[in-house]
């Protein structure tokens, strides 16, 4: 049994088994302990981004070399990708993403509905495969899918981790 | 892009922009170790920092255009962190849209890549405005250990296009087996 709170660990420990050696991200508060394991790991190179789209060319410089990325990002900056996504389409660069939601439920900020509510439409619209996880539960398991989907498919695998599994935003003034 | 390229090392991986940069990598002789855009405008230099984080024993030119560049100008102050040595961004800027219609691009307008370049961190930057200087940079590219900048000013022509292989599947299995990485 996975215990509610470490599920940022067990997608590390996924993102470890699999072999991933460089990883992109926009700073984003869901992904913060995931982001701290990827930073603190000799064996993993963390690429800061000015923006998501810069992580969809960095994965498929990393399989133009022989190593493996994975994208870290928000909700948001899924619409960030779109057309820079055409590249692993074309190419069929094998592209890992990971992404927490916003706008979706509990959401204080009205201006994170928008793409949060258009998010997974998008994703398949651009062929990626969506693995949506709502309990800690059921992280692993589909993190461990998305991996065999990408990189042995050379395809787009999302793992769309709700905002219920991440939990409120605490906003204080 | 042929004066660059002559004598050109084994371990030199090439990924030019989308437009004239593709063409004239493309007419300067074809290579499999040459990963042509034909989209992913902005990208180019994000695909070589991920390209030269993962052959830290080879040796990347990203060669794009002044348009391309400004459309991922973020990707400057990504690799201006990363710093990789064994990467070089090079940006034929000739001050205008190419493939559009020879609009003319910001760097026509008072902004400076080279300057931009510098300020994210990227270090040596070349202005590369005579034949001597683009010798000097042919011969950097044999043999630089740092993350290198270039801004080559080019004239605003269109010469003849010479149009690569455009099947993205096979322009990524082709340079991974020159490479030798595992599928």
């Amino acid at each position: 049994m996975t215990a509610p709170a470490d599920w940022p660990d067990r997608l590390f420990a996924t993102l470890k088994r699999a072999d991933i050696r460089q990883v992109g991200y926009v700073p984003d508060a869901g992904h913060a302990r995931l982001i701290d394991r990827c930073r603190a790991d000799p064996d993993i190179r963390d690429v800061v981004l000015t923006t998501e789209e810069e992580g969809v060319a960095l994965a498929a410089g990393a399989w133009l070399g022989g190593e493996r990325a994975a994208l870290l990002m928000q909700s948001s900056g899924v619409g960030n990708c779109i057309n820079m996504l055409s590249l692993a389409r074309t190419c069929r660069f094998p592209l890992l993403m990971l992404i927490t939601m916003r706008g979706e439920w509990e959401e204080f900020n009205p201006w994170q509905e928008p793409m949060g509510l258009i998010v997974e439409p998008v994703l398949k619209l651009c062929e990626a495969q969506v693995y949506r996880v709502q309990t800690p539960d059921e992280v692993e398991g589909a993190a461990e899918r998305a991996v065999q989907f990408a990189f042995g498919d050379e395809r787009i695998a999302a793992v769309v981790l709700s905002q219920q599994l991440i939990g409120k935003k605490v906003w204080t003034k | 892009m042929t004066t660059l390229l002559a004598g050109r090392s084994n371990d030199l991986l090439v990924v030019p922009g989308l437009g004239s940069t593709t063409w004239d990598l493309a007419a300067a002789g074809d290579d499999n170790r040459n990963f042509y855009l034909w989209g992913a405008m902005g990208g180019a230099a994000m695909i070589g920092l991920g390209l030269a984080l993962a052959q830290p024993k080879r040796r990347v030119a990203v060669i794009s255009g002044d348009g391309e560049m400004l459309m991922g100008l973020g990707a400057l102050a990504t690799i201006g962190i990363q710093r990789p040595g064994n990467l070089a961004v090079i940006v034929f800027d000739n001050g205008v849209y190419g493939e559009t219609g020879m609009q003319p691009s910001h760097t026509q307008n008072g902004v400076d890549l080279l300057k931009v370049a510098g300020a994210c961190g990227i270090g040596p930057c070349l202005d590369v405005r005579d034949e001597a200087a683009l010798a000097d940079l042919a011969q950097r590219l044999k043999g630089f250990t740092a993350t290198l900048f270039a801004r080559v000013l080019i004239d605003a022509s269109k010469p003849p296009r010479v149009l690569p292989l455009r099947d993205g599947v096979a322009l990524k299995q082709r340079f991974r087996a020159a490479l030798g990485v595992k599928a």
